[in-house]
């Protein structure tokens, strides 16, 4: 057995890691349960917000954590852009297309990155990336306390908007009756849209998270989406508590099979328990039976 | 057999191709383009017909081309045995992935999730795996002789590919005109209908997936034969799933000659979006990617569709045109 003082912070660690990752997933889980599509283009998004947020400290030496302020509404608003004039008119209402429209996305976002930045891998050197946090028992690092705190602070705002604005609440009527709400006089269109854009927001706040601890190149949202997946597949599609709950699952897991198995076959844990998830409970911990 | 003709004419005339161009960068380009024609009608079977998209077809390719590379270099199995070893073995993973993913009613998102999560599980085993060579990869050893599956000239590969090709094809269009083929295209339109008039459809899809699985698995057999070389990333990497699917969306969803128009397509476009620009990373792929919205976005049916759609458009207004004065007369 291997002693508490190693167990401990490994747990601890990937709490804060699980975090980030359920930020990433609640985007996902988000516009799953509106437009009951897998978003593909996820992945690429936050390798843009990454990009976005390295040359925001790289060449006007923003921090990151300030330009998640400025990232959030940009982000938001090309999300919104993204859904309203290209993936909506372009899949015609079928599921299907929205799939394939959301990866042909993914495509062009993540190459035009490669085109214009190369494979290089960049990182940026902030003061505090490594500063570490006395908890009494244990050290953590500062980025990853920042992270793990943002990471619910940003849930309780989703939580309030969905909840207590009128947008949160014809985004929860067309989720679940779409033609009642279209009845009723909601702009279907602009509430997809709304989705989308909050979606991409969460994802240009977990960057802004992950950039002072984590590299980045074109592909580096691949790493994050598959895990994403199985985080929003874990939690329910679709449910908010969901993603966060499995988020951290997920972190604790991935901490601990690296500890006990290395970090390739860690890998292939979580994809392990996504397809066991899939195929025996599809409607995840907390989504409902469909 | 009617629908067998415009096969017959495609392949002779494609087949005739080597007899006029002798050039090594033309036939090459035509290989290739061939061989994503091959996965892409795999995919076709599945995603054309049964409308189940599948996004992780590599774990298909993968395994073709794994085990005819495997099966040769670490157990000195002929190469010819290993290609239909290969193909079984493609068909046994699909086989595998449809029991388990149907049996659990998984569709739409789920579906090609699920398909994805194998391709990279496999990914990653490969990688890994020293069997499969870990991450140096298998290297089939140079030996041009037919009978290891190796020819000095590219015509005679061009041709073995484009023999599998044309057996995919009369496969499609003997699929469309089956009883299977009617039961599978149900389920694409409507599954509970299907069900409720008594088609198994959970085996209807498994059938078509093991089928879809060999097709495109024989695209991998062929490319280890000709590359003589594969790794992970090549063999189950996202770049075959994403043309694999490409290729059908983009010629024509769910048609005999889709897949083979749209591997015509994608490749002169992305061989084109590389000679204009210079060999830039991605640009090739950029093209592929805003490909594939646009034609989502303004011709759903692909190019056959397209040009579908624009015929009949010519003869109703040449019907119109001829039926005016009649027209006008009766009021």
């Amino acid at each position: 057995m291997l002693s508490p003082v190693i167990l401990i912070p490994a747990i601890l660690n990937g709490l804060l890691t699980g975090a980030i990752y359920a930020l990433v997933a609640l985007g996902l889980t988000l516009i799953y349960g509106v437009l009951h599509i897998i978003n593909f283009a996820h992945g690429a998004l936050l390798s843009a917000a990454m990009f976005a947020a390295f040359f925001a400290y790289h060449q006007l030496g923003l921090d990151p954590y300030l330009a998640a302020f400025l990232l959030a509404p940009a982000f938001f608003a090309f999300g919104y852009a993204l859904q309203r004039f290209v993936i909506g008119p372009a899949s015609h209402g079928n599921d299907r297309n929205m799939l394939l429209v959301t990866l042909g996305i993914a495509i062009v976002i993540e190459n035009a990155l490669l085109y214009a930045f190369r494979a290089d891998t960049r990182t940026i050197d902030v003061p505090y990336a490594f500063q570490t946090v006395d908890f009494g028992f244990t050290f953590l690092a500062l980025p990853r306390v920042v992270g793990f705190a943002a990471a619910f602070v940003v849930a309780l705002l989703l939580w309030l908007i969905m909840g207590w604005t009128d947008i949160g609440k014809a985004i929860r009527a067309v989720a679940k009756e779409k033609l009642g709400a279209e009845l009723v006089g909601i702009d279907v269109a602009h509430v997809y849209a709304m989705t989308f854009g909050l979606g991409t927001a969460c994802v240009a706040v977990a960057a802004c998270l992950l950039i002072p601890t984590y590299y980045v190149n074109p592909n580096v949202g691949n790493a994050f989406i598959l895990v994403a997946f199985t985080i929003v597949v874990l939690g329910g599609m679709g449910s908010v508590p969901g993603a966060l709950i499995g988020g951290l699952i997920i972190g604790v897991v991935e901490s601990l099979s690296g500890l006990f198995l290395g970090e390739s076959l860690g890998q292939i844990g979580i994809f392990l328990i996504f397809i066991a998830v899939l195929l025996v409970r599809p409607s995840g911990l907390f989504g409902a039976k469909t | 057999m009617k629908g067998l003709l415009p096969i017959a004419i495609v392949v002779v005339v494609l087949a005739s191709v080597p007899l006029i161009v002798h050039s090594n960068v033309v036939l090459n380009f035509l290989v290739v383009t061939l061989l994503i024609a091959l996965a892409g009608q795999g995919w076709n079977i599945l995603g054309g017909y049964g409308g189940q998209y599948s996004f992780g077809h590599a774990a298909f390719f993968g395994t073709g081309a794994y085990v005819t590379g495997v099966l040769q270099v670490r157990f000195g199995v002929n190469a010819w045995v290993g290609f239909a070893a290969g193909i079984a073995g493609a068909a046994a993973v699909g086989a595998f992935i449809g029991g388990l993913v149907f049996r659990a009613r998984l569709r739409g998102s789920y579906f090609a999730l699920v398909t994805l999560a194998f391709a990279e599980v496999l990914r990653i085993v490969a990688s890994v795996a020293p069997i499969t060579g870990a991450g140096v990869g298998t290297l089939i050893k140079l030996d041009l002789h037919a009978r290891s599956f190796q020819f000095e000239s590219r015509a005679v590969f061009y041709w073995v590919i484009l023999a599998l090709v044309a057996v995919s094809l009369v496969i499609a269009e003997m699929l469309e005109r089956s009883r299977f083929g009617a039961w599978l295209i149900a389920v694409r339109e409507n599954e509970y209908a299907a069900m409720a008039l008594g088609v198994d459809v959970s085996l209807v899809k498994l059938g078509a997936m093991v089928l879809s699985a060999a097709i495109t698995g024989a695209a991998g057999c062929f490319y280890a034969q000709y590359f003589l070389f594969i790794d992970a990333g090549i063999a189950y990497g996202t770049w075959i799933s994403i043309e694999a699917l490409l290729t059908p969306i983009i010629g024509g969803v769910g048609t005999v000659f889709g897949p083979l128009l749209g591997a015509l397509v994608v490749k002169a476009f992305g061989e084109s979006a590389k000679l204009i620009t210079g060999d830039a990373p991605g640009l090739d792929l950029i093209a592929y990617g805003s490909a594939l919205v646009l034609v989502i976005a303004f011709a759903p049916r692909g190019v056959i569709g397209a040009v579908a759609d624009a015929r009949n458009w010519v003869i109703r207004r040449s019907m119109a045109v001829r039926s005016l004065p009649r027209e006008a007369s009766r009021g």
